[in-house]
């Protein structure tokens, strides 16, 4: 599913409507406010605008502002999906060592994918929850990135 | 000695057959029940569309070069010699093109109980679509 939506993190919530169309793309959203404190994220803002929209009493975005909103996958991330799905072939079979070089390489290729960064810890001997990936997540914010990036704020910024 | 190569493509595998890892084909006739694509005198065709591939390049004589192909079709191509697998990944611009045109790609998946759903099933009704992970 990362692959066919071009997912890059979780949560990642889409809206589809009845026709099948996205009415809403890759979004960052939770549903509820276990984690605000963590991710500054309030999840009342995005289920209220769910609920009117599931009850037709509010709009979803238009086709055009679905297309300007969304991040479609590139050549690098594609590469990086290519090489995870040869890493955790190998890691699979019992050959972690060798399936190492491709995650490592995956990384490099897509720092900001973290189903591929954070998703392959566990596999690769590292903890997901714990100093390991608050490591990657402290490299990757002290260099001015931001981890959780809802709609919202990137239209803003 | 022919070795045989696992292709991972498409959220499947192959076998397929082939004269050297380090420079792996793919026969010429297994091509189309593979990957879909059919080599024609106007390059690579699938349906009505077809893309411009350098045959002197791709057809070898042992089968169609796997990394000409791969580039061709704007896939990226990896592979493991040791262990004779190479995966071929989509395409990006097949994955835009198909987000762009907000047709919500289908897809199948499990319950706990191991009942499979796909997405088509949910036609009709406005879906909320959440993909999260417990790590």
């Amino acid at each position: 599913m990362p692959d066919l939506y071009g997912m890059i993190n979780v949560p990642t919530i889409l809206w589809i409507d009845e026709e099948g169309r996205i009415a809403r793309p890759n979004d960052v959203a939770f549903g509820s406010n276990d984690f605000k404190e963590m991710t500054g994220i309030d999840s009342e803002a995005h289920l209220e605008r769910l609920r009117a929209w599931v009850r037709g009493e509010g709009p979803a975005m238009t086709p055009e502002e679905v297309r300007a909103a969304q991040s479609l996958p590139t050549e690098a991330e594609q590469e990086a999906r290519a090489e995870f799905t040869l890493a955790w072939w190998l890691s699979q079979r019992g050959h972690g060592d060798d399936a190492e070089p491709h995650y490592v390489r995956a990384g490099e290729l897509a720092p900001h994918d973290f189903t591929i960064r954070r998703g392959t810890m566990l596999i690769r001997g590292l903890d997901p929850m714990g100093e390991d990936f608050m490591q990657i997540v402290n490299e990757w914010t002290e260099a001015g990135n931001t981890f959780y990036r809802p709609l919202e704020a990137a239209s803003s910024s | 000695m022919p070795d045989t190569l696992t292709l991972l493509h498409d959220g499947g595998s192959d076998e397929i057959t082939v004269a050297d890892l380090a420079r792996p084909t793919i026969p010429a006739d297994a091509l189309e029940d593979t990957l879909g694509w059919d080599l024609q005198p106007e390059g690579l065709c699938r349906g009505v569309a077809c893309v411009p591939v350098d045959q002197s390049a791709l057809v070898r004589e042992d089968g169609l070069d796997l990394g000409v192909l791969a580039d061709a079709l704007q896939r990226p191509l990896v592979t493991d010699e040791k262990h004779a697998v190479a995966a071929l990944g989509a395409s990006h611009h097949d994955r835009g093109q198909a987000l762009a045109s907000l047709e919500a790609p289908d897809f199948t998946l499990p319950d706990l109980d191991g009942t499979l759903h796909s997405l088509s099933d949910q036609r009709g009704k406005k879906v909320l679509l959440v993909a999260y992970a417990s790590w």
